[in-house]
Formats: C-alpha cells, sequence, structure tokens
C-alpha cells in the first residue's frame, strides 16, 4: 500500500460530526427557516486559509475582562444577582488542552434583561451590569470568570416561549477552521429541555454536553458558587505520514 | 497507525442569537469603556500594500436584508502568508458591512498549485444554528480563479460566481462587492471545512 504523501503541513481537522451539532433548518427555531442554506454544503479538505487563524495575546486584555461583576460598573457598585464562578478547560477532540485561545462570553443579567438596543423585555436593566467579557486560556487550557447567574426569559417565537438560563461563548482555537459559538446551560434547569434552541441539537447527549456543572469544590466560600463549563475543540487528525510529523 | 475516533465530541454549536453584538462589537450597544474593547473592528492588519474595501449585503430566503449578522474575514497578507490579518464586522440595519484591507496574495493549495487570491467569510447571526463559512474571491484575477480547485469544485458553474466580488474605483479607492444570499435564488456556496 502506497503512503499517502502529507497534503497540509499543519495536518488535518477530525470531519465534523453535523449529526452531532444542530441542522441549518430547525423549524422550531423559527428563525432558521429563512436562514438555513438549502443547499448542501461544499465539503473541502481545510487548507492553509481555514488551518491557521487569529491568535490572540494576553494584551488585549483588560484588567477586568473576566470580571462581569465589576467591569460595567458605573458607580461603583456591582452588579446584581447570584455571584457565580465560571471556569472550565478548552480542549481538542483529541482531549489536548488548548492554550492561549481566545474566549469571549455574553449574557442576560440576573432579571433575563439583555443591554442591548433591539431588546424589549420589561424586566430591569442593572445599570452596573454589560454582560460581556473575554478571557485567554492558560497553559493547562483553562479560562475563568466571575459573573451573575443570567435569568431565564420569554422570546418571540412560540407564543410562550422562554429561554432557559445561558450564557453565550465564542471560542477561536488555532484553526479558523475551529471557529465555535455555542450556549452553556445550568445544570438541574428544566427549561432546557422545553428549549427549541437547546433542542435545536437532534441527540439529548450532545445538548447534556452544554451544561455546565454545578461545582461544590471550587466554591468561592461566603461569596460565589462554581460552575465548570469545558469546551471541545476540532482537533486534528493522526494520518499515514510519509515522515511522520513531530507530536504526533 | 491508522487513525481512530477521538476520544472527546466537539461541543455542539448554537446559534450566537440576536444579541451577539453584545458579546463580539459591545461597543455597538454602548458597552464602553476602559474594561471592554471591540476586537477585529477598525482596519485589518493585513500589513503593506494597496488598501482595499470588501463589501457586500447579506440577504435572507424571502431577499430581506439579514440586520443582525456579524461576519468575521480572515486573509493572507500580498505574499500570501497567514499572519494577523483578521477582521470582524457587524451588519448594519440595511445587512451592509464593510471591510477596509488588503488584497491578499495567493495562498498554496493542497495539490501544490497556488489557489486565487480570496478571503474567508465566517458568518453568525440569529436564526444560523451553525457559522457559514464561505469564501470571496476577486472578479479581476480571471486566470486564477479559472484554474482555482475550490472554484472547480462547485459542479454547477453558474454558483462560482457567488462568491466572485465585483471590482469598482471611486476616487481612488478600490472596492470589490458581493452580496451574501443564505438561501433561495443566487443562494452563496457555504463550505464543510
Amino acid at each position: 500500500m502506497a503512503l499517502t504523501p502529507l497534503i497540509a503541513e499543519d495536518g488535518a481537522l477530525y470531519q465534523r460530526d453535523r449529526a452531532w451539532h444542530p441542522p441549518a433548518a430547525t423549524p422550531g427555531y423559527k428563525s432558521t427557516t429563512l436562514r438555513a442554506p438549502k443547499h448542501a454544503l461544499l465539503s473541502l479538505a481545510p487548507t492553509k486559509s481555514e488551518m491557521t487563524g487569529p491568535t490572540f495575546g494576553h494584551g488585549i486584555l483588560q484588567p477586568l475582562d473576566n470580571d462581569l461583576i465589576r467591569n460595567y460598573s458605573q458607580d461603583g457598585s456591582e452588579a446584581i444577582g447570584q455571584r457565580i464562578v465560571v471556569y472550565g478547560q478548552v480542549l481538542d477532540e483529541n482531549a489536548r488542552p488548548v492554550r492561549n485561545t481566545l474566549v469571549e462570553f455574553w449574557q442576560a443579567n440576573a432579571g433575563g434583561r439583555y443591554r442591548h438596543k433591539r431588546e424589549g423585555y420589561l424586566a430591569a436593566l442593572d445599570p452596573n451590569f454589560g454582560g460581556c467579557g473575554r478571557a485567554i486560556t492558560d497553559d493547562n487550557g483553562y479560562y475563568h470568570f466571575r459573573t451573575v447567574k443570567p435569568g431565564a426569559y420569554p422570546w418571540p417565537n412560540g407564543g410562550n416561549d422562554w429561554r432557559p438560563a445561558h450564557i453565550h461563548f465564542s471560542v477561536f482555537g488555532t484553526a479558523f477552521a475551529q471557529r465555535l459559538i455555542t450556549q452553556m446551560y445550568f445544570e438541574g434547569d428544566p427549561m432546557i429541555w422545553q428549549d427549541p434552541i437547546a433542542l435545536s441539537i437532534p441527540d439529548s447527549a450532545a445538548v447534556e454536553q452544554l451544561i455546565a456543572r454545578l461545582d461544590r469544590h471550587n466554591t468561592t466560600p461566603m461569596d460565589a458558587l462554581a460552575y465548570r463549563f469545558d469546551i471541545v475543540l476540532r482537533g486534528r487528525r493522526s494520518t499515514i505520514f510519509e515522515n511522520k510529523m513531530e507530536g504526533n | 497507525m491508522l487513525s481512530q475516533p477521538p476520544p472527546l465530541k466537539e461541543s455542539p454549536s448554537q446559534t450566537a442569537g440576536p444579541y451577539v453584538h453584545i458579546g463580539m462589537t459591545p461597543s455597538l450597544e454602548g458597552i464602553t469603556g476602559p474594561n471592554v474593547k471591540d476586537l477585529g473592528s477598525g482596519p485589518v492588519e493585513a500589513g503593506a500594500g494597496p488598501r482595499i474595501s470588501v463589501t457586500g449585503r447579506i440577504f435572507d430566503g424571502s431577499g430581506a436584508p439579514v440586520n443582525d449578522a456579524v461576519i468575521e474575514l480572515w486573509q493572507a497578507d500580498t505574499d500570501g502568508n497567514h499572519k494577523q490579518a483578521w477582521g470582524r464586522v457587524a451588519v448594519d440595519g440595511t445587512g451592509s458591512f464593510s471591510f477596509d484591507t488588503v488584497k491578499p496574495g495567493r495562498v498554496a493549495g493542497p495539490d501544490g498549485k497556488p489557489m486565487a487570491p480570496h478571503v474567508t467569510l465566517w458568518i453568525v447571526a440569529r436564526g444560523i444554528n451553525i457559522g457559514l463559512h464561505t469564501r470571496l474571491y476577486f472578479d479581476d484575477e480571471t486566470e486564477a480563479n479559472a484554474a482555482d480547485f475550490v472554484l472547480n469544485r462547485i459542479m454547477d458553474p453558474r454558483r462560482r460566481k457567488t462568491l466572485i466580488a465585483v471590482r469598482s474605483e471611486a476616487s481612488g479607492r478600490v472596492t470589490y462587492s458581493l452580496d451574501i444570499r443564505l438561501q433561495g435564488d443566487g443562494e452563496t456556496v457555504f463550505f464543510d471545512i
């Protein structure tokens, strides 16, 4: 058998398991109806254009980027709500930590209200809560931030649909083909299983992967509960190379 | 050894939602101050070379503008090297986007031959369950485009033009324009990469 020549110098990624992700069109989430491509996606082995991606140094971070309780404080007061620490590890599919990668997060306030001009929910804005933060993973792939637990809120989809409490995440990885946006839910929340957006994911085991676990051990005593949320990005395949790549 | 299935599953995608701007372009929502800055705004750090604009509008399957998308751009510099040429914009109320960048050079493709100059785009929005990858090519690269392995993978040649931006020039500024159609007539080619 002839050896496959090395094609992409950066190595290939595992094919994305599209059955694990939500399909483009999920009628229960009505906004997808006119925004889902109808043509099949064109399968493309990643080239340098997708196997590379932007990197971000710690220089982009502001001191309070990972503290949503204080990073939008207008009068020195802290944000209102249940104080929590959210932390976790960014890994690839091979269970290797993804180091020095940018993680961005945004969320509603404790009442379920977003600081956004198109948001009309009657719950009050918190003058000291913006709802935006970011972190860069450490050498073991860990990130952490402090925030308040977001509230559930109603949204115009069905006649009376409510989003479960959730935090949005954006993660970069090292290749543009790894780029991912997802949402984190909270352990024990019955609202998850009636949410058209969580249920856009066909496999309940995949939904479970987005549910952060309460972590009593890492609770900050007399201050904040802790939730652990690990994020997995696509990993690189190990292939038959004529010259084995280092570290493979 | 042969490749085994990986031990972990990729985290499933979820829509960026209508409030994506809070996290990705916070200044648009008045979330500013010493502690929060937008990333990827302003001219793309694409190095030396003549500046160009890459513009377009984004439409849904009914032809209505998508006014709440965020688009990221990633590209090579004029020498064909990917360094830090990344940008991020929120579309405006008419679905329009614009990047101030440099026309990229050619990047080697998997067959060893250079691909035609292109930028990679990634689109997220409410109603998009998983970010959409596409490319923008340049209509003044006829020869390179004709030989590009990605464009040639598109079986229906009529669909290739959904990726090819049209050049115009005004007041010495070169602009390449391409509309993105999520669905329906003229649907943009999106990639599973």
